[in-house]
């Protein structure tokens, strides 16, 4: 069972990422990454929300008529989206609002939607919890390097901490602007599906078809 | 007794039964939440004032310094005059416009800003200098623009007509586009601008296509948000209610004028 437990939690963090292998969630990766200090706040409000809404979603699952079974998981992952939206206007404000409609757009990220469909719906409470965990600490992993590489070379800081000294302020470095942008996450994504996938190649997608060889031995 | 979970009745039963359990966790959270976040967003408004008239620096104990260097005074809006007998502290004056009592209703033509209501009461923050005459006034505004209601502090020098600097620190517009109005650079760009022309009136807008130095009026102006005239409008509409007759203009007669 821990065995189990463990792998569970292990197997979406590099094997089964839902950004790298499912390309899911990229749009709040692209939103929240300029800055580390919002990428990990929102890895951390993704995690809670995701392995929390899992874990009540199996434990409703034998009561949930299948008919209404979408909207009692959006009516769990809304609430509990809520909460953690209030809780970080309550302790971290600043974050809270530079996250802006961010943590609230948790509600429609795929992959929390995705795991309870995919895993909570059929699977009990505990290994459900785990599941989901697994899942948005591969999510959290992903916003996590891309907020290091953005803030590094787009502003020269990490968690607001000043590294590579500006030459607007004096120093030698010339912050990358394109890496303050959304889109420069688009190509860090990219650069890091590359990786992982040369890395372990068994990701590598089947292309979805093959041209046909015409031989000469066939009528055509 | 089996239930039979596809039928009408559980249905409605156990999506009632759910949709109360959220409602109590929903309301739960934000009601103990509530006073924590009515904190901050007290402090996120002090730091704010602060951060207009420049006194702000990074971890700073706000409130010691807000205490310090600022005072609030509430004045009547129609006269101009300082109203005693209000706690400035716990006066919201936003929160007064929108209660019956306190608060005047616009009509059509003169709601330019889109508020809908003004209070009859309004809040004005003076920093002082060490010799004690007043060195920045700073007024609370507030504006519609595309989707919102744009909250700002507008700081003058003192003689209540030169900008020393503005904050929009509250509002929803398009994030990118009239979101802009939020960004330290723009708003760089009122410092040094003149609310007033010659003749009294609130000829402070924003403009499209960039401010000419050379062209007269160019005191009055600033590049409006590219991609957001509705945003732009509207920062030009509250800043030409705000100071008028309707708005601050009795009060700085008054004081600064006088």
């Amino acid at each position: 069972m821990a065995d189990n437990l463990k792998g569970l939690v292990k197997e979406p963090v590099f094997d089964n990422n839902p950004i790298i292998l499912q390309v899911l969630g990229i749009c709040s990766a692209l939103a929240v990454t300029a800055k580390l200090e919002t990428a990990v706040t929102m890895a951390l409000a993704f995690t809670a929300v995701c392995s929390l809404s899992s874990f009540f979603i199996s434990f409703l699952r034998n009561i949930t008529p299948s008919n209404i079974r979408i909207i009692v998981q959006m009516t769990v992952i809304a609430s509990l989206v809520v909460v953690a939206d209030q809780v970080l206007r309550a302790y971290l404000y600043d974050i809270a609002r530079q996250l802006s409609v961010f943590v609230g757009l948790i509600i429609t990220n795929c992959i929390i939607l995705g795991r309870a469909e995919a895993y909570a719906m059929k699977n009990p409470p505990i290994p459900s919890f785990f599941d989901a965990l697994g899942n948005s600490l591969g999510y959290s992993f992903i916003l996590v390097a891309v907020g290091v590489v953005r803030e590094l070379f787009g502003s020269g800081s990490l968690m607001g901490v000043q590294i590579l000294p500006l030459a607007s302020e004096g120093g030698w470095y010339v912050g990358n602007g394109l890496l303050l942008l959304p889109p420069s996450a688009f190509f860090l994504i990219g650069f890091l599906i590359w990786g992982i996938r040369t890395w372990k190649p068994e990701q590598v997608e089947k292309p979805d078809y093959q041209i046909h060889q015409v031989h000469r031995t066939e009528v055509l | 007794m089996a239930l039979n979970k596809d039928s009408r009745s559980y249905i409605f039963i156990m999506a009632l039964v759910l949709c109360m359990a959220c409602a109590v966790v929903v309301s739960g959270a934000a009601v103990s939440l509530r006073p924590l976040q009515e904190h901050n967003k007290l402090l996120d408004q002090r730091a704010n004032v602060l951060a207009v008239v420049g006194l702000r620096e990074p971890g700073m104990d706000v409130n010691a310094v807000f205490n310090d260097r600022i005072e609030t005074l509430v004045i009547d809006l129609e006269t101009g005059e300082e109203v005693q007998g209000v706690d400035p502290q716990n006066y919201d004056m936003f929160a007064a416009a929108k209660e019956s009592g306190s608060n005047v209703a616009l009509s059509g033509a003169e709601d330019i800003a889109g508020i809908g209501a003004i209070p009859k009461k309004a809040i004005v923050y003076l920093v002082r200098d060490d010799e004690g005459n007043v060195r920045n006034y700073v007024f609370p505004v507030a504006g519609y623009g595309l989707w919102s209601t744009m909250y700002a502090y507008v700081a003058l020098e003192d003689d209540a007509n030169t900008i020393a600097g503005v904050t929009f620190y509250d509002h929803a517009e398009t994030p990118g586009l009239g979101g802009e109005v939020s960004n330290p650079e723009w708003q760089e760009q009122w410092v040094g601008k003149e609310v007033y022309n010659d003749e009294g009136e609130a000829a402070f807008r924003l403009t499209k296509g960039g401010v000419d130095p050379q062209r007269e009026g160019s005191e009055h102006k600033v590049d409006a948000l590219s991609g957001a005239t509705l945003t732009s409008n509207g920062v030009s509409n509250l800043m030409k209610f705000w100071f008028s007759e309707m708005g601050y203009k009795p009060f700085i007669e008054r004081n600064a004028r006088g």
